[in-house]
């Protein structure tokens, strides 16, 4: 099967001349659709600039990424950002909710940017608050929900678009050990049952365990990667 | 997004900080507000002129003159004048016509674009008198048909009528001995007029109406007699003037095409220079006073826009500091595939949103204001000029100070728009 996303010694650095910091020193990885790959690493070892040029948030310097068989580098303005906006869900750790806006409205966000006609939005809004069990506080203004809640809030968010990817960056990372079981539990149904590809950027070797594959980035290289071995096989 | 969306949410975020919203918008209030006064003013005064443009002539109609040759014409050298028996004294000291003859009007009346003309006789009455009381001095004012005139009571000379009918302005009023303007209707005056033989006529004459006085009133502080009694006064003061001498006119009015565009009009009045004669159109009259009233209102508009572009300044930081503040939500929309060119909408449109309001509330507070003050001084100050509204509105400027203001505002909101649109999403989304 074509990975959903293939990278080929990718390199991205910031500043210049002796200032110049090489955040991703050549990575290459497959990621197949369905899997759930956790990138872990330490605070500075390049996993969130990875998730950046994953996600096409960030153009590589070097090296060449493929988005189901499609050269990310063809992908430009408009096509690009409809590329993010219908394949890519996000989740961050600091939510990213506008606390004066109801929690329906974050929610119909993505959709709002993509054009969908109001009652269309409203309905699939409700219904992912309603997957997330938050039917109930979509007319809160989000400022007012907990830290789970407003997290679930986000993957509504997220799942809205019916995304083929989910890239959720330290997505337990604000929230208390048992909300954030719960989160990754979502998150892993979600996986399993709608076959969601997750990639989830962490420093959390409990929530890492859990995923189908496990990248360790130090440097700005792939020191171990769980799932290399079966690629190998399955190539 | 879709425009109905992006303009939806530009105005929810415009509401999202009110206190910082509600100050820019009271900036660009009091610059709206003046220029909503300023211009309220120019359209008050030339609303006025334009009311007594009727009065002053009708509107598809002008003065025909016979051209006397260098009269008028300073550039030429300033050797003495050849005397010229038909020259007839306009009125103003040192400035005469040539007098019209029958066989002029004729040839006016051939001349294309010309729908009709009417010869204007020159009547100079000695006095007008009411009752046995003091003769007051009295000049002969004449309406043309489609002219009107504002009147303070009664009616205007009915021109059809075969009674000798007047109206007297409202100066003369008191001095001739009403009480009023409403019991000076239906007394009789008597006008006395001297012939070519010295011999003094006294006509009787019913007034009909009083007369305001306005700006650029037709006939000043003149009477109105009805056609009969100009007919009358005329006969009366042709008197002994040998037949070939008694119709000589000042001037004739010449009517032409109500729909006639400025060029034709320009045109008809090049076929009658073609002629000999200058054709002077209410629009030529009244030009420089409109002009002159123009000038003084551009003044006063540019101070209101100068007080505008200081509330753009507002708007600027206001915007500015909005996107400051909004940095994670404008990346996490870029993240989700929002284009630059639709933040850039976004936020423009904020910008004109606060431009919008900001120009309302100016307008509609600027209305009433407005007009309350004219009600103030029309009642007080300015009271002598009747039918003054000295600050009035009308659709097509408010609508233009609304869109002036929007434009700015939109200048103003690209500095921030375009730094919104710039911004980086995962520069935006770092946190760490």
């Amino acid at each position: 099967m074509e990975p959903i996303i293939s990278a080929r010694d990718v390199r991205k650095g910031y500043g210049k001349g002796q200032s110049r910091f090489e955040a991703l020193k050549g990575v290459s990885f497959d990621i197949r659709e369905g899997e759930s790959v956790a990138i872990v690493g330490k605070s500075g070892s390049g996993k969130s600039t990875l998730m950046h040029v994953l996600a096409l948030l960030d153009a590589p310097d070097a090296g060449t990424l493929t988005l189901e068989g499609v050269d990310a580098r063809t992908l430009r303005g408009a096509k690009l950002n409809r590329t993010r906006n219908k394949t890519f869900g996000f989740v961050f750790q600091q939510f990213f909710l506008t606390g004066s806006d109801s929690v329906l409205e974050n929610v119909m966000l993505p959709m709002k940017i993509a054009g969908v006609g109001r009652t269309e939005r409203k309905r699939r809004g409700l219904a992912a608050l309603e997957q997330l069990e938050l039917a109930d506080k979509a007319k809160n203004k989000a400022s007012n929900l907990s830290g789970g809640q407003k997290q679930r809030a986000v993957i509504a968010r997220a799942l809205v678009n019916n995304p083929r990817i989910i890239f959720a960056d330290e997505p337990t990372g604000n929230l208390d050990s048992h909300t954030g079981a719960v989160v990754e539990d979502i998150l892993f149904t979600l996986n399993r049952e709608n076959g969601i590809t997750l990639v989830v950027v962490t420093h959390d070797e409990d929530l890492a365990a859990r995923c189908d594959r496990r990248i360790l980035i130090r440097d700005g290289e792939i020191v171990e990667d769980s799932g290399s071995s079966r690629e190998e096989v399955a190539a | 997004m879709k425009t109905p969306d992006l303009i939806g949410s530009a105005v929810s975020n415009t509401f999202r900080s009110k206190t910082r919203s509600i100050l820019t918008i009271l900036a660009i209030f009091v610059g709206a507000f003046t220029l909503s006064l300023t211009s309220g003013l120019g359209t008050g005064i030339n609303a006025y002129i334009d009311d007594t443009v009727s009065a002053v002539g009708a509107s598809d109609a002008m003065t025909v003159t016979k051209v006397q040759e260098g009269a008028g014409d300073f550039a030429a050298d300033s050797g003495p004048v050849q005397y010229d028996p038909d020259a007839v004294s306009t009125g103003i000291p040192g400035n005469t016509v040539i007098a019209l003859t029958p066989d002029d009007v004729d040839t006016i009346a051939g001349i294309v674009g010309v729908l009709d003309v009417q010869a204007v006789r020159s009547i100079t009455p000695d006095y007008i008198q009411f009752d046995d009381g003091t003769k007051f001095v009295a000049s002969v004012g004449s309406l043309v048909p489609g002219q009107t005139t504002l009147l303070a009571a009664g009616a205007a000379p009915d021109a059809e009528s075969t009674d000798l009918q007047v109206a007297i302005p409202d100066s003369y009023v008191d001095p001739l001995g009403f009480s009023s303007a409403d019991e000076a209707v239906g007394r009789t005056v008597s006008i006395a007029i001297t012939d070519a033989t010295r011999a003094q006529h006294v006509l009787e004459a019913t007034v009909v109406g009083v007369t305001e006085e306005t700006l650029a009133s037709p006939t000043g502080a003149s009477i109105l007699p009805n056609d009969a009694l100009t007919d009358a006064l005329f006969d009366a003061q042709s008197t002994g003037i040998p037949a070939d001498q008694a119709d000589r006119y000042t001037s004739a009015t010449v009517w032409f095409d109500p729909d006639a565009s400025a060029a034709e009009i320009a045109a008809l009045q090049d076929r009658l220079a073609d002629e000999g004669f200058t054709g002077t159109t209410v629009a030529d009259q009244l030009g420089t006073i409109t002009s002159v009233i123009d000038g003084i209102v551009l003044v006063l508009n540019a101070f209101a826009i100068i007080a505008l572009l200081a509330a753009s300044f507002g708007i600027v930081n206001t915007l500015l500091m909005s996107v400051q503040e909004r940095t994670r939500e404008i990346g996490l929309m870029k993240a989700m595939g929002m284009g630059s060119g639709r933040v850039f909408t976004l936020f423009s449109l904020e910008a004109v949103f606060l431009g919008f309001l900001g120009s309302a509330i100016g307008v509609v507070i600027a209305m009433v204001a407005g007009t309350a003050l004219s009600g103030v001084l029309a009642g007080g100050l300015l009271s002598d000029l009747n039918g003054l509204i000295l600050i009035a509105f009308d659709p097509v400027s408010i609508a233009t100070i609304i869109l002036v203001v929007m434009g700015i505002a939109f200048l103003a909101g690209t500095l921030p728009a375009a730094r919104a649109a710039k911004a980086d999403p995962v520069e935006s989304l770092r946190y760490e």
